[in-house]
């Protein structure tokens, strides 16, 4: 079984970190993985998009035309995206920076405020780990426990960040349970 | 040791610190910037030296200079760099000093692009530089391969006394997969002191060592010709790699394919197999020497009906494919460039394509 999520956004926004920590603990779980950034002459600012391949065997082809899901982070992701994404995928939706929604009935929309709660939190930075947490809550692409290890394990070297990013993961939980 | 989720470039540096290889001369360029990133980082902190050029012209003959020393040496490009380069390859390769080239290839011709291609085949296995020289080209189909191959490559390097190219592409660079640094892999330096320019203390004898490429007599540079020649064809008798893929069964028809692209085609031969067809497919893990036995016979089986190189590039293993299979089966191309590396779904409708022709 492969399954394929899209991390879209804009530079800055930790849209290749968030894909990392998933990617990371899909592998501590003993799956196969590939995290594929897209690369180009881009830019802070910039369009961001990174797609993270979690199988139980090897894993072919780094193109992905239909991921599974997709996080979009802006509207411009969304858009772009959002029409891309298999039937019955999950599309988690970035509502403080998106007004907009998916007009497809066959996917599951998680609608996260990601911004709004990072800076009730004390900091818009941890907004992808609310988004990461919350798509994997609901998407169940990876064990939960798992990826609170990885973000543990990524921010040791910044170990004061932890206590952010825990209630920031601890708050996507909370979202995706109650969506 | 445990897996570790790595870069492709990042996973190349590394193992070529684990294969002993503590002399790294880069000039940076998308997309394989990391490797030289990672190692001015890394070989502070075992001894190494890292030191980055004024350009890939300049960084061609550092690492002539330390393969001359009888140091293991590397160095990372990408295609326009490699291009610059080529020049000091060619001295390399005629001096027989053993040197370890990656070239994370890009779009081109000139600069190209910065997306994933397959453009420099001809670059790497049909010389680049002047004269009559091959230089062993490896290519991995994901980051764990890039890690066995990087190693592997300077013994291989050393064996032949020549250089050797790990050729991958903008994706293999950039990608990130778990991998494993295989201690086994590790091979303890050749004794140079017959050739190298170490010193004459370390050497302990009389005659001086010269490392050069000029042979003006034309008889004495015929047989420096001759022994170059004989060197490619014990590679082609000892170092041919290669991988099979679904070739146990009858298939309509066989793809050779290499690298990021060999595994687009593996989701699409697996997707066909679920509707009934089988595809079978030779992957390349050398591209010099090329497994043209493996390919002949391949082809030569009774079920297949067609032979189709997809490629990264306008056509360019293709010919070495033709070459392997001797006009028993027609071959044909398929491929884009760009960095527009063709999907799975595309490969897939190309099949059904050539299949319909040959009804």
């Amino acid at each position: 079984m492969q399954k394929e999520v899209m991390f879209a956004g804009f530079g800055g926004q930790g849209i290749l970190l968030s894909a990392k920590l998933l990617a990371y603990a899909a592998m501590k779980q003993g799956s196969q993985v590939m995290w594929i950034p897209s690369y180009g002459p881009e830019m802070r600012g910039g369009t961001a998009y990174c797609t993270v391949v979690v199988s139980d065997r090897l894993i072919g082809s780094p193109i992905i035309k239909n991921p599974a899901h997709l996080v979009a982070m802006n509207r411009p992701s969304l858009e772009k995206f959002a029409q891309v994404v298999k039937p019955n995928g999950v599309v988690m939706i970035n509502s403080s920076l998106i007004p907009v929604r998916t007009n497809r009935d066959d996917v599951q929309e998680l609608i996260v405020p990601a911004n709004e709660i990072a800076v009730s939190l004390g900091s818009v930075k941890c907004a992808n780990i609310v988004a990461v947490s919350a798509f994997a809550a609901k998407s169940g692409m990876v064990d939960v426990d798992i990826l609170r290890e990885c973000i543990k394990s990524e921010f040791a070297s910044k170990a004061k960040l932890i206590p952010l990013n825990m209630k920031a993961f601890d708050e996507g939980l909370k979202i995706a349970a109650a969506s | 040791m445990a897996k570790v989720l790595m870069k492709g470039n990042e996973a190349i540096g590394e193992a070529a610190i684990r294969a002993g290889c503590l002399n790294y001369f880069a000039y940076p360029i998308t997309p394989q910037s990391e490797v030289a990133e990672y190692l001015s980082k890394r070989l502070p902190e075992v001894n190494g030296v890292f030191v980055q050029g004024e350009s890939e012209v300049a960084v061609g003959y550092m690492i002539f200079g330390a393969a001359a020393c009888g140091e293991r040496v590397m160095t990372t490009s990408s295609s326009p760099g490699v291009s610059l380069m080529s020049e000091a390859i060619s001295y390399i390769a005629g001096a027989r000093c053993p040197a370890v080239f990656v070239n994370i290839v890009r779009g081109g011709p000139g600069l190209g692009g910065i997306l994933p291609s397959q453009g420099d085949y001809f670059q790497a296995t049909k010389g680049g530089g002047h004269g009559d020289y091959h230089m062993l080209v490896m290519a991995p189909d994901g980051v764990q391969e890039a890690v066995e191959m990087t190693m592997k490559a300077f013994p291989l390097a050393e064996k032949y006394r020549g250089p050797v190219m790990i050729l991958g592409d903008g994706l293999i660079g950039q990608m990130m997969e778990p991998v494993e640094f295989p201690d086994d892999l590790y091979v303890e330096p050749t004794n140079k002191d017959d050739w190298a320019t170490n010193g004459m203390e370390r050497r302990g004898s009389s005659t001086k060592n010269i490392v050069k490429s000029l042979y003006l007599d034309p008889a004495t540079l015929n047989n420096h010709n001759l022994l170059l020649k004989s060197q490619y064809e014990q590679m082609k008798r000892e170092e041919v790699r290669f991988e099979s893929y679904n070739t146990d069964t009858d298939y309509e028809l066989l793809i050779v394919s290499y690298g990021t692209m060999s595994r687009v085609c593996k989701t699409a031969i697996d997707n066909l197999k679920a509707e009934g067809l089988e595809i079978g497919m030779v992957r390349p893990q050398t591209l010099f020497p090329f497994p043209e036995k493996a390919i002949h016979d391949a082809a030569a089986k009774e079920s297949c009906k067609h032979v189709v190189s997809i490629e990264m590039s306008m056509g360019q293993m293709v010919e070495d494919v033709e070459r392997s299979v001797k006009g028993k089966k027609e071959v044909t191309w398929f491929g884009q460039c760009g960095g527009e590396v063709p999907t799975p779904e595309a490969v897939m409708e190309h099949i059904q394509t050539l299949l319909n022709q040959n009804q």
